[in-house]
């Protein structure tokens, strides 16, 4: 090879090199102070100085910060009227993760247990696509289906299940005066965008059930319902949480679905926007985003416990 | 064998998933083509190519694209670097603060996208720094680097060792080492978390809004475009060059790195 005749370097590079190579502590220190300062300083030091603007409060009367430490931003947070943001948002994120997990489990399962080859191949990037592809396209298409004038309202026109439509838009809470503006909407179009994070893991834990285990649970007389509760299921829960993390706390975080599939109603990510921008609130809108900090640290916690990262 | 068969309502349910995932875009698509101009009427009253030539010739769209790509370029270069060296460092080694390392390098990611975007900017408020270019690269790099390490330490962690032995047996010094032997192992995984982070970058919005000041990246203009609307096609039309160009990277980023993914196994 070419590279064996490369001549014998001399100087201060070779002996930078064989220093290194002494001083494997000091070749570590080289390779992580950059991004340790880069994530350091900008993203903890940002995460922080979040966090201590929560213990601020706002002078109700000048509209200014007071820099004096207090509890009281966090005693607003616990009022009825944003209490039930927290809880509306929360209910969206279990039902949209409940949602994606039955729809993601049959692509997973037909993908882990029986597609080869290819047709593997063409799975992994049938998911893959749609989970890269722009999120704001994404949402924009829900809002063209589910438009007044769109395509479900046709499709239901031409069935002649106008009827079935209204109805279900009469239904009190989740209903509405039209799709793209109850929650059904909200949460057709979160299921929609955060569903491949809920595949890709799944999908991987189902690769990892081994298959003797299946033939052996058929074989002792065990019907097909029987072995997936007992066998499949089980050994899957742990890439099903894992995927959960992701569909839980992107809904928790998000603030543009709502806004533009949705009510007039705010989720946590709003009540953040409105809070820091119009309402000029940068504590109460920094105490709002402890809330899914603190929900997303729970939620990790008990995910660990699960073995939930072992299928990441 | 009798029981590997896929059972009907199996496929059904499978290929109607994978249906759910992609319909809604051909629909995006299609109406970019639509006559229609003040509202989402289905099926569309007529079909035109005049909305491409109107897109064209708008020069807010323009500026949008350039400001997106100078950041997603900027902020990829660094997230490159960056990515890189932890990669190198997490792939073989154990030492004190590894796991703590590990999480904070995935933490950008795994906290909810506003947290990061309102932390970023108590931070520029409290430093009185002024909105602009440089905020929002600061904003993405940060998130970026997660991409370029995943791809980078997998192939970090199949990269023999000996290989390297070898190389140091022969004469090579570290540097030449890294040259002529680590760098075109992962020479394709870097490529393909460039490329990945480049399409992370040109799309994001969530933590954007809070980053940018007065200019607009193309995913702002198309939220602004979203929450009023002023004309829809040329939305469209945007919306359907964005697929376009994310589309292209990422399927070049599951060509370098298809070894690694289960595509392959």
């Amino acid at each position: 090879m070419t590279t064996a005749v490369l001549a014998a370097p001399r100087g201060p590079l070779r002996g930078l090199s064989d220093f290194l190579l002494r001083r494997p502590g000091v070749y570590l220190a080289l390779l992580l102070t950059p991004p340790l300062l880069w994530l350091g300083i900008i993203y903890l030091g940002s995460l922080f100085a979040l966090l201590a603007q929560s213990f601020f409060s706002i002078d109700e009367f000048s509209g200014t910060i007071d820099y004096t430490l207090t509890l009281s931003t966090y005693g607003q947070l616990f009022q009825l009227a944003n209490l039930d943001i927290v809880i509306r948002t929360v209910a969206m994120a279990a039902a949209v993760t409940l949602a994606s997990a039955a729809l993601a489990f049959p692509i997973a399962y037909y993908a882990a247990r029986y597609a080869r080859g290819r047709m593997k191949a063409a799975f992994y990037l049938l998911v893959m696509m749609p989970l890269w592809s722009s999120y704001l396209v994404k949402v924009y298409a829900w809002k063209l289906i589910l438009a007044k004038e769109g395509i479900v309202s046709w499709a239901a026109q031409s069935l002649g299940l106008t009827w079935l439509v209204d109805a279900i838009l009469a239904i009190p809470v989740i209903g509405g005066p039209s799709l793209s503006t109850s929650y059904i909407g909200t949460f057709l179009t979160f299921t929609y965008v955060w569903l491949p994070y809920m595949i890709l893991p799944l999908q991987a834990s189902l690769e990892r059930v081994p298959h003797n285990l299946v033939e052996a649970s058929q074989d002792l007389g065990a019907r097909p319902g029987q072995t997936f509760r007992h066998v499949i299921l089980p050994l899957a829960l742990p890439g099903m949480i894992a995927g959960s993390i992701f569909t839980f706390s992107l809904t928790l975080g998000d603030y543009i679905i709502p806004q533009i599939v949705g009510g007039s109603t705010l989720f946590i990510g709003q009540a953040v926007l409105t809070q820091q921008g119009t309402a000029g609130n940068v504590p109460l809108a920094a105490a709002f985003t402890v809330v899914p900090v603190a929900i997303m640290g729970l939620y990790l916690w008990a995910a660990k416990r699960m073995g939930a990262f072992d299928a990441l | 064998m009798p029981f590997d068969r896929a059972s009907r309502p199996l496929k059904a349910a499978a290929l109607g998933g994978l249906l759910f995932l992609h319909v809604p875009l051909l629909f995006v698509l299609l109406y970019a083509f639509t006559t229609e101009e003040k509202s989402y009427q289905f099926p569309p009253p007529g079909l035109t190519l005049k909305w491409f030539g109107v897109a064209f010739g708008r020069d807010d769209i323009w500026s949008a694209i350039s400001l997106s790509v100078q950041v997603a370029l900027a902020a990829t270069a660094i997230a490159m670097v960056l990515g890189t060296l932890i990669a190198a460092a997490l792939a073989r080694r154990q030492f004190f603060g590894r796991e703590g390392l590990s999480l904070l390098v995935i933490l950008p990611i795994a906290l909810p996208g506003i947290v990061t975007g309102i932390a970023l900017r108590a931070a520029f408020n409290l430093l009185d720094f002024d909105y602009g270019i440089l905020t929002i690269v600061l904003g993405h790099a940060t998130f970026c680097i997660v991409v370029v390490y995943n791809n980078a330490v997998a192939r970090f962690r199949r990269l023999s060792g000996s290989l390297v032995e070898a190389s140091m047996d022969l004469g090579a010094d570290g540097f030449q080492t890294f040259r002529h032997v680590v760098l075109p192992n992962i020479a394709t995984a870097l490529l393909a978390g460039g490329m990945l982070a480049f399409a992370l970058s040109f799309d994001e919005v969530i933590v954007t809004t809070f980053t940018a000041g007065q200019q607009s990246t193309l995913p702002i203009w198309m939220l602004s475009e979203l929450v009023r609307p002023r004309q829809r096609p040329v939305t469209n039309v945007v919306a359907v060059f964005v697929i376009a160009v994310t589309f292209l990277p990422i399927l070049a980023a599951y060509y370098l790195t298809r070894d690694e993914t289960p595509g392959k196994s």
